[in-house]
């Protein structure tokens, strides 16, 4: 019987990142402004 | 309301979200989040780089629609794959040891995966060819064996060897030649296997 090397892909469906992950990335997406200036974009991170 | 929006297309989620409703991008998120993080997972086999690689397919995705350069309106999802595909990409980059599966009929798994622990054979050979190695350093003349465990066993370098027996590092580097030759020789003579 020839032994089975891979992981059962549907066993993946399953999976998902944690509350944590989720919640930092809202955090960040809330505290990231963009702001424009004479056509040029800026990056702001404010907590 | 999260309700009504998980039927609201992604399309539409995208445009809310970059004129500002921070609401739809949870929607995206919950909605969509299974089946990324599923894809990662496929590809690294790794829970920790996993969510990595999930959080920084979301930040690239944050940042590129906040900073208006998203232009790929109603396939979100294929677009947020594209990213974290290449995010994993560049994990294994990193690494450097993208894994190669060939699914093709002269497919090797061993040719990609080897077992370096261990098992119960072999671990009884490795202590039996450390005893015969012992064995074997006993059987040298004193000032070789003298040389030889300083250096192999207590990892000494020369120079510390020839401090500590009074000896110039020429002559413990001749000791330690000889004593090897000697060890060769006594191999050789009694045909003696030293493999693990």
């Amino acid at each position: 019987m020839a032994k089975l090397y891979i992981e059962n892909s549907k066993n993946f469906g399953t999976l998902q990142p944690t509350e944590e992950t989720v919640n930092f990335l809202l955090n960040y997406s809330r505290a990231l402004s963009v702001i424009e200036y004479n056509k040029l974009k800026f990056e702001a991170l404010l907590n | 309301m999260i309700m009504e929006k998980e039927r609201i297309t992604d399309a539409e989620l995208v445009s809310r979200y970059i004129k500002g409703d921070e609401s739809a991008l949870a929607v995206l998120i919950k909605k969509h989040k299974q089946k990324i993080y599923s894809f990662i997972y496929s590809k690294v086999f790794d829970r920790d780089v996993t969510e990595d690689v999930f959080q920084d397919t979301f930040i690239k995705v944050i940042r590129t629609l906040k900073l208006g350069k998203y232009n790929e309106e109603g396939k979100f999802l294929p677009w947020v794959m594209r990213i974290a595909h290449n995010l994993v990409i560049d994990h294994f980059r990193k690494n450097n040891r993208m894994p190669k599966f060939d699914n093709g009929h002269e497919f090797n798994i061993f040719s990609v995966i080897s077992d370096s622990s261990l098992n119960a054979e072999k671990i009884l050979i490795k202590n039996q060819v450390v005893d015969d190695v012992r064995r074997l350093i006993e059987e040298l003349p004193e000032d070789q064996k003298q040389v030889l465990v300083m250096r192999m066993y207590n990892d000494m370098s020369f120079k510390e060897i020839s401090e500590n027996t009074g000896v110039s590092i020429n002559t413990a580097l001749g000791r330690m030649r000889y004593a090897l030759i000697n060890l060769r020789k006594v191999i050789e003579k009694h045909n003696i296997v030293l493999t693990n």
